[in-house]
């Protein structure tokens, strides 16, 4: 995990500074960075861009891509598409939510893992998918969360 | 000038207002919820809808939001209008049956009970409070968090705002008293929803004192 | 390389593009869109390139033609040999049989379900023959991160036209001759859109391009944005002339991560070449096009909402009027088109209004695109004639229905849709039909359903879906669609009451009625078109207790 500089968030801020209203961009960019923004951060973005708190603080909670806590080491999310639901996603989704012991939308306790529900990401024809750090993986099934999570497991 | 008809009655009137502000000013009367005269029209309690007849069959839009332009036919009380109130009559009383307020203007578009369930509270999420404080303090001190049903009026982080000045206008337009202010002691008073608490004394912006009002 | 000057200099470079990308050439394409990615394309590629080293052949990567049942997908030219669900442990097998000794691998080729015969060629392909490839004609074709090969295949050549040959009137007229409709859902026509932009008062306008396909279960944006971004981006130039305006957005979901990359990749070589920014091939027209990453929220397609989005806020819609083209982005006039309307606009450019219109029907021309999946034996994209019959589409270019069940109904339209019985297969579809029915266009994506699926859970499934996404600013929506998948759940959880059908039908007309904005009108619709449909399935699960597809319970 990053942990958050003043310095960085300036570099951050700056690369965004033609862009007229550039909450948003800046917000994204953080939570890619840090995944996760802290209270203290999104203080300091409202006081450089010059954006009251309260809004910044909708701009987190209203788009499900922001997250206010801190994510684990592995962000697991499961495609809730409709493709996917029709293809069984939903078992998927609920044996990860019994092999990590959490609900979707929350992190292990030791902060090794995430794991989220993400609307369709357009990989439908290959369903039920999921997506491990950033990588897709297609067609898949109990057995294969199983096989992914051990992987996931031995390469750490 | 311009001239339209609000159920049948034909109106004059200047360019720029709303179906709402003419209708008013014509003794007809639409509920409303989320409209309030020193606010910008917000659109989001649908209670003001009405029918508009137009060249291609009726249209229904908010009377808040929808300019009154010349030639223009409204109904303020058709029947899918008088549906569509009540329904939305009905999803207040589910989520806050328990505020007379509420119950009053359910009431007034004729509906006394609800088939729905919803969470209770006290707060209807009309806004009023968050667009006074932005609009007319022009402190943005309190905002909507979250989306959807789970929306919520909070102070940023649900902390204590440094932005409010305790000018208290958001108790003023709250028209369900899910705002409260109390006295804590002599000298001090308390916004419970924002956690903010304040000697009691002149407003910094207008000067209004609290004291002895 | 230096900035593009005069519209000769295009012209020139063209010819040398063309040189370069010679079609007798042994040349591998691999797929490497986002579904053959999650097949594990990239593993085979990596093994290609190993295997070729030092070899004299080019292995070209291109965007998603469409066909991700199949991948990954592997074609060999010049004789486009297609290759299916290749893995690495074909690698060597392709290198030394087709390539060394010009042996096509049987085990290799789709097999036509129809007849049990191979197909060798792309071009044979079932799938391809039954449409008719406008705006993704190069979908597959081409390398992404190559303009030279956008620009071989006659790419920005509209926009040369647009500039010096034609007036911002003129473009606009032809755009309204064509017919083209909004692609996006709705229908509008793009060229009336346009001319009201054009005629609202003020220097600064912008366009946008909504890349938010938020639709789930619809991907026909993603395949173009990844396949063919350069189409999209000439396409907004040209809109932009037309228009007046001086700044552009694309607005695209965090969710692609692969059209993100290959759309800033197409922005800085346009901007390279001369092709975007300030003087646009020496001809004084300035226009440039940012990046916005939307951050999660289905409601941001809404053209309200996007804008919101935009200038950093929640992406709650606005009442209208005023409408974007008065009053927009930054209370500027604004216009906003779909993906595939705006890839629509450089063919129409180029090749006129009337070879636009030459397909479609009597109100919509052209072609559309789809994406399919459910119950389908080929998920994926197509583009045909608009007016085509369901049947053709489903069954010709789709494939038909796997495991030998029967086609029950197809959703058109995703959440916001509706859903077409049996009966209706030879519609042709159009807006005004689909419309008709209780459907609508949408952006083009369909979830086929056979007799397994069931018409209250999938209903169930899109108002969760619809009620996750409210934004929740008016009361309808917010509460509302709350209590009608409340109902829906009880349903579908064998606990539905007498009642509970007609109350979840009267709430659903007031949503519909009743609400801000074109994502609670339309949210009721699976649930009005499935009780206009399949009544028999809800009153099934409320008085019988008995889920006839027994999906909810067995």
């Amino acid at each position: 995990m990053n942990h958050f500089s003043i310095q960085n968030i300036r570099t951050i801020l700056n690369k965004h500074k033609d862009n007229k209203t550039p909450l948003l961009a800046v917000m994204e960019e953080l939570q890619s960075y840090y995944g996760y923004l802290p209270r203290e951060m999104l203080i300091m973005v409202s006081e450089r861009l010059d954006v009251p708190l309260s809004q910044v603080h909708s701009v987190a909670t209203f788009y499900h891509g922001f997250s206010l806590h801190p994510q684990g080491e592995h962000v697991i999310q499961a495609c809730t598409g409709t493709a996917c639901h029709v293809r069984g996603g939903i078992h998927v989704l609920d044996h990860l939510k019994t092999k990590l012991n959490i609900q979707a939308g929350e992190t292990t306790s030791d902060l090794e893992y995430t794991l989220e529900t993400i609307n369709c990401l357009g990989a439908c024809a290959v369903g039920p998918t999921v997506v491990t750090d950033g990588k897709y993986e297609g067609h898949m099934t109990t057995s294969k969360i199983d096989h992914l999570l051990e992987k996931i497991e031995q390469e750490s | 000038m311009i001239t339209l008809t609000i159920n049948d009655k034909t109106i004059h009137t200047q360019v720029g207002r709303s179906i709402l502000e003419v209708a008013r000013d014509n003794a007809i009367w639409i509920p409303t919820l989320c409209y309030h005269e020193a606010l910008k029209p917000y659109g989001g309690c649908r209670l003001c809808l009405v029918e508009l007849e137009t060249p291609r069959g009726s249209r229904v839009v908010s009377s808040c939001t929808f300019p009154a332009e010349d030639g223009m036919v409204v109904h303020t009380n058709t029947k899918t209008i008088q549906q569509s109130r009540q329904i939305v009559a009905q999803l207040l009383l589910a989520r806050a049956g328990h505020v007379p307020f509420i119950r009053e203007l359910a009431a007034s578009v004729g509906v006394n009970d609800t088939p729905y369930t919803l969470p209770q509270d006290t707060c209807v999420l009309c806004a009023r409070c968050v667009r006074a404080c932005q609009e007319i303090v022009g402190m943005s001190a309190i905002s909507i968090a979250n989306r959807g049903s789970d929306r919520v009026v909070v102070p940023p982080f649900k902390i204590s705002s440094a932005d409010c000045i305790e000018c208290t206008t958001c108790v003023l337009v709250c028209p369900t008293d899910a705002i409260t202010l109390d006295d804590i002691t002599d000298s001090s008073r308390t916004v419970h929803e924002w956690q903010s608490e304040y000697a009691r004394g002149a407003c910094r912006l207008c000067e209004y004192t609290l004291n002895g009002n | 390389m230096k900035k593009l000057d005069t519209p000769q200099e295009l012209d020139a470079w063209r010819e040398s593009c063309k040189n370069e990308l010679d079609h007798d050439r042994l040349r591998l394409r691999v797929c490497d869109g986002t579904g053959c990615r999650a097949l594990g394309s990239q593993h085979v590629l990596t093994a290609l390139r190993q295997a070729v080293n030092g070899n004299n052949v080019e292995i070209m990567t291109t965007g998603c033609p469409g066909f991700c049942e199949q991948g990954p997908l592997v074609t060999v030219d010049p004789q486009q040999i297609a290759y299916q669900q290749v893995t690495t442990k074909h690698v060597h097998k392709i290198i030394s049989d087709t390539l060394g000794k010009g042996e096509v691998i049987s085990e290799l080729l789709y097999v036509d379900p129809s007849n049990g015969q191979p197909v060798t060629t792309e071009s044979e392909l079932p799938y391809y023959k039954s449409q008719m490839r406008r705006v993704t004609d190069l979908n597959g074709q081409i390398d992404p991160h190559q303009i030279e090969h956008y620009i071989a295949h006659k790419g920005y050549m509209a926009l040369s036209k647009a500039l010096y040959d034609m007036s911002p009137d003129g473009i606009i007229e032809e755009v309204i001759r064509s017919q083209l409709r909004g692609r996006g859902g709705a229908g509008f026509p793009t060229g009336v859109k346009w001319k009201f932009c054009r005629q609202s008062p003020g220097d600064e306008k912008y366009v946008i391009c909504n890349a938010d396909e938020g639709n789930p279960g619809a991907f026909t944006d993603r395949s173009l944005l990844e396949a063919n971004p350069h189409r999209i981006i000439e396409g907004m130039i040209i809109g932009a002339r037309g228009i007046g305006a001086t700044e552009g957005f694309i607005y695209i979901r965090s969710e692609y991560p692969l059209a993100i990359e290959n759309l800033n990749i197409a922005l800085n070589q346009a901007r390279e070449h001369g092709l975007l920014g300030k003087n646009i091939l020496g001809s004084g027209f300035d226009f440039n096009i940012q990046l916005r990453l939307g951050a999660g929220a289905f409601v941001c397609g809404e053209e309200t909402a996007l804008m919101a989005s935009i200038e950093g806020k929640p992406g709650e819609p606005r009442p209208r009027p005023p409408f974007p083209a008065q009053e927009g982005l930054w209370g500027k006039p604004s216009n906003i088109n779909n993906v595939k309307s705006w890839a629509s606009i450089p063919s129409i450019i180029a090749n006129g209004a009337e070879w636009f219109a030459g397909v479609g029907t009597e109100k919509s021309k052209g072609t559309a695109m789809f994406s399919m999946v459910g119950k389908i034996n080929n998920p994926g994209v197509v583009e045909v004639p608009i007016g085509i019959s369901l049947r053709e589409l489903i069954f010709d270019a789709g494939g038909g229905i796997p495991d030998g069940k029967s086609f029950k109904a197809v959703q058109f339209g995703g959440p916001l849709g509706g859903c077409i019985p049996a009966q209706y297969l030879d519609t042709p579809i159009d807006y005004e039909s689909l419309t008709d029915l209780g459907a609508t266009m949408g952006s083009g994506g369909l979830v086929v359903a056979d007799e397994s699926t069931c018409m209250v859970d999938l209903a169930r499934y899109f108002m969760n879906f619809t009620q996750e996404e409210s934004c929740g600013q008016c009361i309808p929506c917010r509460w509302g669609t709350k209590v009608m998948l409340d109902i829906l759940t009880r349903i579908c959880n064998g606990q539905g009451e007498k009642g509970d059908i007609e109350t979840l039908e009267q709430l659903a007309n007031t949503v519909k009625t009743a609400s801000l904005c074109g994502l609670g009108q339309a949210a009721p619709n699976p649930v009005l078109s499935s009780l206009r449909h399949f009544r028999d399935e809800y009153e099934a699960h409320v008085y019988d207790k008995r889920c006839p597809s027994k999906v909810c319970w067995k």
